[in-house]
């Protein structure tokens, strides 16, 4: 496709609008602060007058005669009483007032100076840059300020100070804005350059405001509400402040009234010019609404995340998208999302009609828009006929559009299975958290996707919801399912190894399929193998007469063929087995010989065996066997059921009272540890003082306890024990976890040290003064299933709540500094050859990363997995760390 | 405190001075100009500390970076240097 720019943007210059220029521009000369009358018509010279545009349909503009949509509004102008300075100059004001003579009007250098400035800008006009040239310009502003006898009339000037935000005094002398203006006007227009103004555009008496343009009436629409309510904008609420304002000056003004009424009205009329501009100018209070809301005036339109720039014209509001909530389907493929029927029916996918289509098409129209009653059939919104004329399509009219309809007509189809969509979770913090999904269309209300893509767009279920975007053309849909496809993002560029995976119960489940390879009755094997694509059944072993599956073989169906694979599982030497063999997996040939699959074979960001698929049979093929996988695993959990509660935390008596002991101990060794600081046998350790010494010696004894109570819980808790399982195979929690609910919850620690504020001496008032023993610094010797006492809830919560600040700390902190990172990179590209160039094509990089390789495509950050190589070419003889 | 020569330093990776000769060779294998190039200011310590060792260093010569790189052994890069 050609893209033909027609106007091209070579230069912006920015200039002042002069009191002349603002007169010539405007339609009116508004005078009252009225905007309607009682009938609702507006005022003449008011406020709303017709003449700077309209707003309601129907009526026509007094200055051009369009109507609402032709009529791009026009400005209106106030005359000023007395001048008044503009809050957006105010720091340029300052730098001229003290950079010119207030006699003469001349920059405060002499001549020769002047010249040699001027002489700068002449030469390096061609190359200056504008940073280049407002460093001269400070540089002549910082010089000038500094000089007190004006080199060219030998006056003695006055140091001006600013008082912020729009008082200026010269000596405690208040300077008007009129003296401003009248010293500004003296300023030659040769000087003008060397205080960055463009004399053809520009001049500073214009940053006084003796006129005050009134913007269109489109700018500050009136807005009625269903009760026939008119509600002004905001900065006509300020305008008519202003209006109000300014003829109460006149009028004292003409009347000759005292100057200190005068002057007090003219500071009323500078406020509320100031607020107009910027109604969070520091040192002025935020104008208000009657509700007692600040008033929303020019410079907060623009500002900000709401303003115009980061939430009109950097961000928009797009079509063809759809936001639900999301639920989990593991029958989908990681590479599906389902759309509930109520969104396929509003979401459309356009197309042409060609004569490849043309009988599809036709057939589509004649289905019409479908009731959201019946079974969902794709149909059609609307088609456009080649003249661009739009038809809706209705039950009614379907059978006669679909006869009439012809080549070259677009046509709105509703989306079908197989449609590529885009699909994303806020915030979206990487690539992965849009992804392209095939799209799958269900009913009920909910968008749903395999759980193994809950981890790249960190999603879950507690009411979470996504966003979907349609794709519309035919390049768009290719690029997405090239690039976008969830298969393609596995590998995640942050650590190159598989972001997606098995999680929770695909992890118990599958281990339980394989751990001691259990023996499965033939019933049961069959029903399970009912969940995922059966080849041909593995074969059954007899045991006293009854045929059973093995566990492994059924999970071996799964696999791709020729997987030959060795590796340490979680297990690892800690295995339960008496012999230590479950921690080794060994595949061979496709064929799970041993070991217990767990975490370290399928879970997400370390399946080892995930990643082998995945790099030596590719990504459709690792996109099966995770689909798979998670299918089997819904298998066998939902036919032997899983289940977890309080009570498997229960531990014999005798282990009770091991644990308690432990406890004890702990508290016990503590208060030795005090006595011998107390008389003073703790020798200081390097780098710490006696208390630091005391403290970490402190420290270490109570950790020893919770790893002590940790062993006797694992020692009585075995493998028949559903949290047991979970930790052990990696599907959730870990055996801290298990012993802080059975026997030792352990130190609670603020900022890595032992809770030690709160009143004098003392956390809590349940303790001595002084007492720095482990109950009274935050140690709790409960359990979570026995409970804490009073003190052990106090410290276990202010520990805890640390956890919760530092999280809220943390986002807020990051999010702030990948916006930086993001602005500072977005227009950096990798070249054809591998460069990294920005927009001016400097180079950034020689090579992408100084290496070459695409990160999502490396082996856990190297280039290459030198091991697998080796192996897959010598064979195992030589076979690499696994 | 001695003066330390900042090259020696294990974090400052190896800095050369491209000969005026082959600087045309190696803008024309990168296929970039000198213009193109990241820049080094003069008033860079890793500059003054070359100058020591080379004479002065005019704006516009080009340095060599050699950088050890955990995925491609050495990564080798080019400045230019500016004013200041």
């Amino acid at each position: 496709m050609k893209v033909e720019i027609s106007k091209g943007i070579e230069e912006l210059k920015f200039a002042l609008l002069s009191p002349d220029e603002i007169r010539r521009m405007s339609a009116v000369k508004v005078i009252t602060p009225d905007t309607y009358d009682d009938d609702g018509y507006p005022i003449e010279k008011g406020l709303m007058d017709p003449s700077m545009g309209v707003i309601e349909p129907g009526l026509k503009c007094k200055t051009c005669g369009g109507k609402v949509d032709q009529c791009p509004g026009h400005f209106g102008h106030i005359e000023l009483a007395m001048p008044v300075v503009h809050i957006g100059f105010i720091k340029e004001i300052y730098s001229i007032l003290s950079s010119t003579c207030s006699n003469c009007g001349r920059i405060k250098l002499a001549d020769d100076k002047l010249k040699e400035y001027f002489q700068r800008i002449k030469d390096t006009a061609d190359r200056l840059s504008d940073i280049e040239y407002d460093d001269i310009v400070s540089e002549v502003e910082s010089e000038a300020s500094d000089v007190v006898i004006c080199p060219h009339c030998h006056f003695e000037n006055q140091k001006v100070a600013l008082d912020k935000p729009t008082t200026f005094r010269e000596e405690g002398k208040k300077l008007t804005p009129k003296e401003i203006r009248e010293r500004f006007e003296k300023i030659p227009n040769e000087d003008l350059p060397l205080i960055g103004l463009d004399p053809k555009v520009a001049r500073p008496e214009w940053m006084v405001l003796t006129v005050f343009p009134v913007p269109p009436v489109n700018v500050r629409p009136t807005i009625t509400l269903e009760t026939g309510e008119r509600s002004e904008d905001d900065l006509t609420h300020k305008l008519v402040d202003v209006i109000r304002i300014n003829q109460r000056l006149r009028e004292n003004r003409d009347q000759g009234s005292p100057q200190l009424i005068i002057e007090d009205l003219w500071d009323l009329l500078q406020y509320h010019i100031t607020t107009y501009f910027d109604n969070q100018t520091p040192g002025t209070p935020p104008a208000r609404h009657r509700s007692g809301r600040s008033l929303k005036t020019l410079v907060q339109r623009l500002k900000g995340k709401e303003g115009r720039f980061r939430s009109n014209l950097s961000g928009k509001r797009v079509n063809f998208s759809a936001r639900t909530v999301i639920s989990p389907e593991p029958f989908l493929s990681i590479n599906q999302v389902g759309v509930p029927e109520k969104a396929a029916r509003e979401l459309t996918v356009t197309e042409t009609v060609t004569e490849h289509n043309f009988e599809k098409l036709k057939e589509l129209i004649k289905n019409g828009p479908g009731k959201e009653e019946d079974v969902y059939k794709p149909g059609v919104n609307y088609v456009y006929r080649t003249d661009g004329s739009r038809i809706k399509i209705s039950d009614k009219n379907a059978a006669e559009v679909a006869e009439k309809m012809e080549i070259g007509w677009q046509v709105e189809r509703q989306m079908e299975n197989g449609d590529i969509v885009l699909f994303n979770r806020q915030p979206s913090l990487h690539r992965m958290s849009m992804m392209a999904h095939e799209v799958r269309v269900l009913p009920y209300r909910t968008f749903r996707f395999n759980l193994a893509v809950c981890a790249p767009y960190n999603a879950d279920f507690d009411g979470d919801e996504m966003n979907l975007h349609v794709l519309q053309s035919q390049e768009a849909r290719a690029e997405a399912e090239i690039l976008m496809k969830v298969q393609e993002n596995f590998l995640s560029p942050r650590f190159g190894g598989p972001i997606m995976g098995a999680i929770h119960d695909h992890i118990t489940a599958l281990f339980m399929l394989t751990y001691k390879n259990p023996l499965i009755p033939l019933d049961a094997g069959l029903h399970i193998m009912s969940y995922i694509d059966v080849g041909k059944t593995p074969e059954t072993v007899e045991v006293d007469g009854k045929k059973y599956f093995r566990g492994r073989d059924i999970f071996s169906m799964i696999l791709p063929e020729g997987v030959n694979l060795e590796f340490k599982g979680k297990l690892g030497d800690k295995s339960l087995d008496p012999n230590g063999t479950e921690g080794t997996i060994k595949i061979e040939n496709g064929k799970l010989i041993n070991g217990a699959i767990d975490e370290n074979a399928i879970g997400q960001s370390k399946g080892v065996l995930l990643d082998y698929v995945l790099r030596k049979y590719g990504n459709a093929e690792g996109a099966k066997f995770l689909d798979n996988l998670t299918r089997l695993a819904a298998g066998v959990i939902s036919f032997t059921g899983f289940s977890t509660g309080i009570d498997d935390e229960d531990v014999p008596g005798e282990a009770k009272a091991q644990l308690r002991e432990v406890g004890n101990e702990a508290v016990q060794k503590v208060e030795k540890l005090i006595e011998n600081y107390k008389n003073g046998l703790i020798g200081m350790e390097p780098g710490k003082t006696l208390e630091d010494t005391l403290e970490s010696m402190v420290m270490k004894a109570l950790s020893q306890a919770r790893e002590k109570s940790s062993e006797i819980a694992s020692h009585y808790l075995g493998m028949d024990n559903s949290t047991v399982i979970m930790a052990r195979s990696g599907a959730r929690a870990n055996m801290m976890n298990l012993a802080q609910m059975a026997g030792i919850i352990g130190q609670q620690s603020i900022r890595g040290q032992r809770q030690h504020r709160g009143y004098t001496n003392r956390t809590l008032p349940h303790f001595q003064k002084g007492d720095i023993g482990a109950y009274a610094r935050g140690f709790v010797s409960s359990s979570y299933k026995e409970g804490l006492n009073p003190t052990e809830y106090f410290f276990h919560a202010t520990g805890g709540r640390e956890g919760l600040v530092d999280i809220a700390v943390r986002t807020s902190r990051s999010g702030y500094m990948q916006r930086r990172l993001i602005n500072a990179l977005e227009d950096l590209k990798v070249s054809d050859e591998g460069k990294v160039l920005d927009t001016e094509d400097s180079i950034i990089q020689l090579e992408y990363g100084e290496d070459g390789t695409d990160p999502s495509r490396s082996f856990e950050g190297e280039s290459v997995d030198i091991d697998y190589l080796i192996k897959e070419m010598f064979g195992k003889k030589y076979g690499g760390k696994q | 405190m001695a003066k330390y020569n900042i090259l020696m330093h294990e974090m400052v990776p190896e800095h050369w001075l491209v000969p005026v000769k082959e600087e045309e060779k190696i803008l024309k294998t990168l296929g970039v100009t000198k213009g193109q190039l990241p820049k080094i200011r003069k008033s860079d310590p890793v500059i003054k500390a070359l100058e020591k060792v080379e004479g002065e260093i005019v704006p516009g010569r080009m340095i060599e970076i050699v950088r050890k790189s955990r995925t491609r052994g050495i990564a080798k890069i080019y400045r230019t240097v500016i004013g200041e």
